[in-house]
């Protein structure tokens, strides 16, 4: 199996989907001649023409919508937001439009539209590129948020995201983009959208995130297992809606559960998941449910060592780890 | 920065173990040199143990609940600056074999986390009847993990309560100890089988409680209790008191009572019969010059027992003042640690809550002690043979019949009756 990067996934399973039907295009800034900033789009310009890989105005709003009404037209569009922290002018529509249509229409209508957008600190992106927006939508019953760690789910995913006939968020973390490689089939394959995935078998505790934050703690629970700590890790991949079945079964298999999100702490996705587990599991738990996040403070600092405190690390995570196994 | 520890403090001539009954403070507070850091109690007493030193607290090795010999140590604490004063002294030979001590028992004590128990862990618990009591933490602060339920549950030997396997106990480092710790365990094992239904109520035993019942089981089950009464003809004293105590609350602010003329009458005695005033050493018994009494003080939810120290210099005026006195500290819960020690004779006012009879249990590690029933009228029959309505009172005594036999108590209840017969106007004075 090949090993690629992150990135190199994304481009893959967008090229292989344009090849695979007809009505996928990407719109986007930049995406089309330039190949998009983090070159997500190398080469399907190219490939495709510009009818299938439009570049757009600097226009959130007009991307989120024009892929909208496109896709209740039957395309299937993928929209990409330059930086996730650019989304906000398309709320309006992503909430309002894209999320409810079904809804609104009795099955009328749906929208199969695809929204890819870089987020995520650690570049020295500071305030306006560094955000993690998932929050934001994860309390819109009728959107799908996926924010896969490795090559091989975001593959898997965003090939079943394009395929899937409701809109879905990919967000895809930038640090990540060359920093994580693996290994990913050549052949075709998609991977279920609302499905977590074990990234580590253990015993003493349980680790839940997702992004690129299940990297650290994947790296930590090698630290640890020389210690004879033994971590169990899932990465949600899916934080909305979340694999609830998964998440109850990982915080009872040890009992002492620790939840990784790099969004601020309060309201993320990690309190949700906390919520699930404090509903499901009392009985199991030996120890209360932690969470590491960012804190509680407006933005990414661009100071490199106040981004450095701001953002999730892998000593950070080790040592979060370790209290946990103490406990 | 230099880390200080702290010891359990000599809070009374003779006490020799002290219980932590309430932490007042926590890990990371700072104190000021004598700032009371904890509430400890000691032989029915309750104090504050101050810090030695000016410093933040950096860890707490005794919890709530445990008692802790004299001298041991109770807790570090950060002091600011180098090597304190303290440090560079010399340590005692006793401080020296403490500070072994510790480090043998180290893991033993510092468990403040061994009984917070996780709902995994009650819920397996109470599932496989685990007597968590007797399991060993490995967590943190000694806390029981849902693993170390698990592995209990895999190895098949599960600890069920009341089972064979006893509790892990401090190490004594002294025989002292020992003698307490058969005391000790009555109650507890107690504890765990009585059935509690819906709407009983719990009611936590507090560091007094638990010292009245170790001295209490101790008492008995030591001193071999035997148990005597005599029947006294009070008349005359209701007489006299009665014809005085108005002056007396008057001049004086406070009641004169009968019981501090049966006190007056009981010192007398005893020091015509030293025997009584005395205590079981093991070895020998040792007669006490001193007549300090003990009097048996109750209030809503404990006894506590003040002394008046050298009663025999009193005279009834002044028993009378002090009786008053450590009452009303008592029921106020003011009662200082010397005012409760040294006591060589315990007199309990039985009668105030109208007792005829009862058998009272010794003081420990006193040889006796004399209830005083209450004073009831009844038809005698008299030397001439008549029928009168006399007051009549009964003294009843429990002594050690280890330190006392028959005789002497006899002679002593004797000499107590003559003595209260024979007040009258005439022949005593209040002052």
């Amino acid at each position: 199996m090949p090993v690629i990067s992150y990135i190199q996934a994304v481009t893959q399973a967008l090229r292989e989907e344009m090849q695979r039907d007809k009505d996928v295009f990407v719109l986007g800034e930049d995406v089309g001649v330039r190949g998009g900033v983090f070159r997500a789009t190398d080469g399907l310009y190219e490939e495709f023409g510009e009818a299938r890989v439009i570049d757009t105005p600097l226009a959130e709003s007009a991307i989120a919508g024009v892929g909208i009404g496109a896709a209740m037209y039957g395309k299937r569009p993928v929209a990409e937001m330059q930086f996730a922290d650019f989304i906000m002018p398309a709320v309006n529509q992503i909430i309002s439009e894209a999320a409810k249509i079904r809804y609104r229409s009795n099955n009328d209508f749906y929208c199969p539209i695809t929204i890819r957008a870089p987020y995520g600190g650690g570049v020295h992106g500071a305030l306006y590129h560094s955000q993690s927006v998932e929050a934001i939508f994860a309390s819109v019953p009728g959107l799908k948020i996926v924010m896969p760690s490795t090559p091989y789910d975001v593959k898997g995913l965003l090939k079943a995201a394009i395929r899937d006939d409701d809109p879905v968020l990919f967000f895809e973390h930038k640090r990540a983009y060359r920093l994580i490689k693996g290994e990913v089939p050549e052949e075709d394959y998609t991977l279920p959208i609302g499905k977590a995935d074990v990234k580590r078998e253990g015993e003493d505790i349980t680790v839940i995130t997702y992004g690129l934050s299940v990297h650290f703690a994947l790296q930590a629970a090698e630290k640890l297992e020389k210690d004879g700590i033994s971590a169990h890790i899932l990465d949600l991949r899916t934080v909305y809606p979340l694999d609830k079945d998964a998440i109850i079964e990982a915080a009872s298999k040890t009992g002492k559960v620790l939840l990784i999100t790099e969004d601020n702490k309060e309201g993320s996705i990690m309190s949700e998941v906390a919520a699930i587990i404090s509903e499901h599991c009392l009985f199991d738990l030996d120890a209360p449910i932690k969470r590491l996040a960012g804190p509680d403070v407006p933005a990414m600092p661009y100071s490199p060592p106040m981004e450095k405190y701001f953002m999730i690390n892998p000593d950070k995570v080790e040592k979060a780890m370790r209290e946990l196994a103490e406990f | 920065m230099a880390v200080e520890k702290i010891l359990m403090p000599q809070l009374g001539e003779s006490v020799t173990e002290g219980t932590i009954e309430k932490w007042l403070v926590g890990v990371g507070d700072k104190v000021n040199k004598y700032d009371p850091i904890a509430e400890v109690n000691t032989d029915k007493v309750n104090a504050e143990v101050p810090s030695s030193y000016t410093g933040t607290i950096k860890e707490l090795v005794a919890s709530e609940g445990d008692t802790l010999e004299v001298g041991e140590l109770v807790c570090y604490i950060e002091v600011e600056g180098g090597v304190s004063e303290e440090e560079t002294q010399e340590a005692s030979p006793e401080q020296k074999a403490i500070e072994n001590h510790d480090a043998e028992a180290g893991n033993e004590q510092d468990q403040p986390m061994k009984r917070r128990y996780s709902p995994a862990v009650l819920r397996m618990a109470q599932e496989q009847d685990i007597d968590l009591e007797q399991v060993k933490g490995s967590g943190k602060g000694g806390r029981i993990t849902r693993k170390d339920i698990q592995a209990i549950i895999d190895s098949g030997e599960i600890p069920k309560k009341g089972g064979a396997k006893t509790q892990p106990t401090k190490e004594a480092p002294e025989p002292k100890q020992a003698a307490t710790v058969p005391a000790q365990q009555p109650p507890k094992a107690n504890a765990t089988e009585v059935p509690v239904a819906e709407g009983d109520v719990e009611i936590p035993v507090t560091g007094v409680r638990r010292a009245i019942a170790n001295n209490m089981v101790r008492s008995k089950h030591e001193a071999p209790h035997a148990w005597t009464m005599v029947e006294v003809d009070v008349t005359n004293l209701v007489n006299f008191r009665n014809s005085v105590k108005g002056d007396f609350k008057k001049k004086e602010g406070y009641s004169l009572t009968f019981f501090s003329f049966f006190i007056k009458a009981v010192v007398e005695a005893l020091k015509e019969f030293p025997q009584m005033n005395s205590m079981w050493a093991g070895d020998k018994i040792v007669q006490k010059k001193d007549i300090n009494m003990s009097i048996a003080v109750g209030t809503d939810d404990a006894l506590f027992v003040p002394v008046i120290k050298n009663a025999d210099e009193k005279s009834i005026k002044g028993i009378a003042r002090e009786v008053t006195e450590l009452a009303k500290k008592a029921r106020t819960g003011k009662l200082k640690s010397d005012e409760m020690q040294g006591g060589t004779f315990t007199v309990n006012n039985t009668g105030a809550f109208g007792s005829v009879q009862s058998m009272g249990i010794i003081n420990y590690p006193q040889a006796a002690i004399l209830q005083v029933e209450s004073i009831v009228k009844r038809p005698v029959v008299m030397d001439n043979g008549m029928i009168a309505v006399r007051d009549m009172v009964n003294l009843c005594l429990s002594l050690d019949h280890r330190v006392l036999d028959g005789m002497v108590c006899g002679h002593f209840l004797a000499r107590v009756k003559e003595k209260l017969e024979n007040i009258s106007k005439e022949n005593t004075s209040v002052y």
